[in-house]
């Protein structure tokens, strides 16, 4: 349920089937509530209207004429700006991309609006989505709606403050090494990243293409499977999407977890968590005891070298990835004597600080002379994580931990000490890096009132499983422990 | 792990990015000391660890408890034929300066 407007994808199908509100009026109701409350969070950089009143208007009109209506019908949903919607400005978050406007839709939110969903507008996120609060956006920070003094969390910022502050019912995120399920921990929304492959890339503007992943952050669990259930599945335009088929998760989510054997990995309650956190997480992990889970101990050795071999693949590729910005095809381009010149200067204009500060890392790492002592090391670090959680699955169902080991921090805390800023993503790069799906679930808050999340993990493509948990935490108070 | 004005300003050319002096200086200093956390993968023996070059999974069901493991997928490549595309409009006309059908740059070739 959307404490903050009431309404969520269950609420919405059942008000316009009874014709009690039209597709119009939800989304007029939503813009009216973006214009007084965005000034103060900056969770939209762009608002789509014109494309989500066609939207809902089809849908209006589908109602009046008796149509089957699409499992979204009407539900107004935000898109975090580094996923391409043709037509409608798509920045990244950076000033290179300020004036862009893509040719063509993601193939996720192609079958949101397929489904019927109104797509409001386009999140704000840290720049090229590389951040853990936001704070690396050109066009100034999210603050997070719980307390407007602290970061949303990040990259998708945007996007979970929009879902917390009720400015949409779900929206789109993208998480590399926890920017979906980070933020949606800072603001107390599930948040869900699913299995490398689960869902298409396809209009994902590249990150780390080993690691980037589409995903829902939304109200309740009910809703990150209604999500789930659409975005996800195999895409030919996608060669790295799976040809695995996806359930109808919200068929599934209701099952019981009696006797799931859940793993409690030691390594993610050691230096550096916040006590509060910590209490509430172990909290959590009773109650899943009490509905019926077996709780085992698990040793997770390489856990430690996550954040070092994250940041050399996520740099490396992302190097890479991002030399495309060059002012010669879309985008900014500052003039120059020479093409050198002109690419030169468009990138030093064009990118931010932390994404240079990147781009110099990753590029270090794969540079001649280098490349055997970290990005062929990291690679072979990350088969160690990965081998770990492949161990750990045999013995287990699902492994809880911590979400990240602090509540919201306030804004401007971290932002001159990158490695601290790094460090917020020390129990999701784990789960990045070996390919499987997880979800972050409110907690309770600490003492001051900040959201604690509890992050489940399971093996590829147990979305359903990983569901199944979340609904059975939420449904027995977990959200609110 | 000490990291060099001169390495600073080597990666900066290969990474086409043109760096203030204070831009220097402080990636020197903030690189010196992230490289030096990453140093700790050095601690590790991977000596008989293939590298994790693949990120294509199986299906972790139906026996999802114990097939977690990570191997490579059957191969799903679409067929190769094919297709309309007409995209060059629309493709340039995000270009920051274009002369249809061309991207229009800076002299490259000296005569």
């Amino acid at each position: 349920m959307s404490a903050a407007t009431g309404w969520t994808v269950a609420s919405t199908q059942a008000a316009l089937r009874a014709k009690k509100v039209s597709a119009r009026e939800i989304a007029t109701e939503f813009y009216a509530k973006i214009e007084r409350r965005n000034p103060g969070i900056n969770a939209y950089l762009t608002l789509s209207r014109e494309r989500a009143f066609a939207q809902a208007d089809r849908v209006d009109v589908a109602t009046a004429c008796g149509e089957k209506l699409g499992p979204l019908a009407g539900v107004p949903i935000a898109v975090k700006d580094v996923i391409s919607t043709a037509g409608v400005r798509t920045t990244c978050g950076s000033k290179i991309l300020e004036t862009y406007v893509p040719p063509y839709t993601a193939t996720a939110v192609a079958r949101l609006e397929k489904a019927g969903a109104v797509i409001l507008g386009k999140t704000n996120c840290d720049e090229f989505a590389m951040g853990s609060s936001n704070e690396n956006s050109a066009y100034g920070p999210v603050r997070n709606p719980v307390a407007m003094d602290r970061v949303p969390g990040g990259s998708s910022g945007g996007s979970a403050a929009a879902v917390a502050a009720g400015l949409a019912v779900a929206a789109l995120g993208t998480d590399t090494g926890g920017s979906i399920r980070q933020p949606g921990a800072c603001c107390g929304v599930p948040a869900m990243m699913p299995t490398y492959g689960r869902v298409s890339r396809y209009g994902l503007i590249a990150f780390a293409s080993s690691l980037d992943r589409i995903g829902p952050l939304a109200a309740n669990v009910a809703d990150t499977a209604a999500i789930m259930s659409v975005i996800a599945g195999h895409d030919e335009n996608d060669a790295t999407s799976a040809a695995v088929p996806s359930p109808d998760y919200t068929m599934e989510i209701e099952q019981s977890i009696q006797g799931l054997r859940v793993g409690v990995p030691e390594e993610y309650f050691g230096d550096g968590i916040d006590s509060q956190v910590k209490e509430k997480v172990l909290a959590g992990i009773a109650l899943l005891e009490k509905l019926g889970c077996r709780r085992v101990s698990l040793k997770m050795p390489h856990t430690e070298y996550a954040i070092a071999t994250y940041y050399i693949i996520a740099t490396a590729e992302a190097s890479s990835n991002l030399a495309r910005y060059d002012g010669v095809r879309y985008g900014l381009r500052v003039p120059g004597a020479t093409l050198i010149d002109m690419y030169r200067n468009t990138r030093e204009r064009g990118f931010g600080a932390e994404v240079k500060r990147r781009l110099m890392l990753g590029t270090y790492a794969l540079s001649s002379g280098y490349y055997d002592a970290y990005y062929l090391r990291a690679q072979k670090v990350r088969a160690l994580i990965a081998r770990d959680f492949s161990e750990a699955f045999q013995k287990v169902d699902a492994i809880v931990t911590p979400t990240a080991p602090t509540p919201a921090f306030q804004l401007g805390e971290k932002t001159s000490d990158p490695l601290q800023m790094y460090l917020a993503d020390i129990y999701t790069v784990t789960g990045s890096l070996a390919g499987i799906p997880g979800i972050s679930v409110p907690c309770g808050t600490t003492k001051e009132k900040l959201p604690v999340g509890l992050q489940i993990l399971g093996p590829h493509f147990s979305e359903a499983r990983v569901l199944q948990l979340a609904r059975a935490f939420e449904k027995a108070g977990g959200f609110v422990i | 792990m000490t990291i060099s004005r001169e390495d600073v300003l080597r990666v900066a050319e290969l990474a086409h990015l043109e760096l203030t002096a204070e831009e220097i200086e402080l990636y020197r200093g903030q690189l010196d000391e992230i490289l030096d956390y990453i140093s700790k993968l050095q601690q590790l023996d991977v000596t008989h660890v293939e590298p994790m070059t693949q990120m294509s999974f199986g299906s972790a069901e139906p026996a999802a408890s114990s097939s977690a493991s990570p191997h490579e997928a059957e191969t799903d490549l679409r067929e190769d034929t094919l297709r309309p595309c007409n995209i060059a409009d629309a493709v340039l006309e995000q270009a920051p300066d274009a002369a249809k059908p061309f991207f229009r740059v800076p002299k490259v070739i000296e005569r």
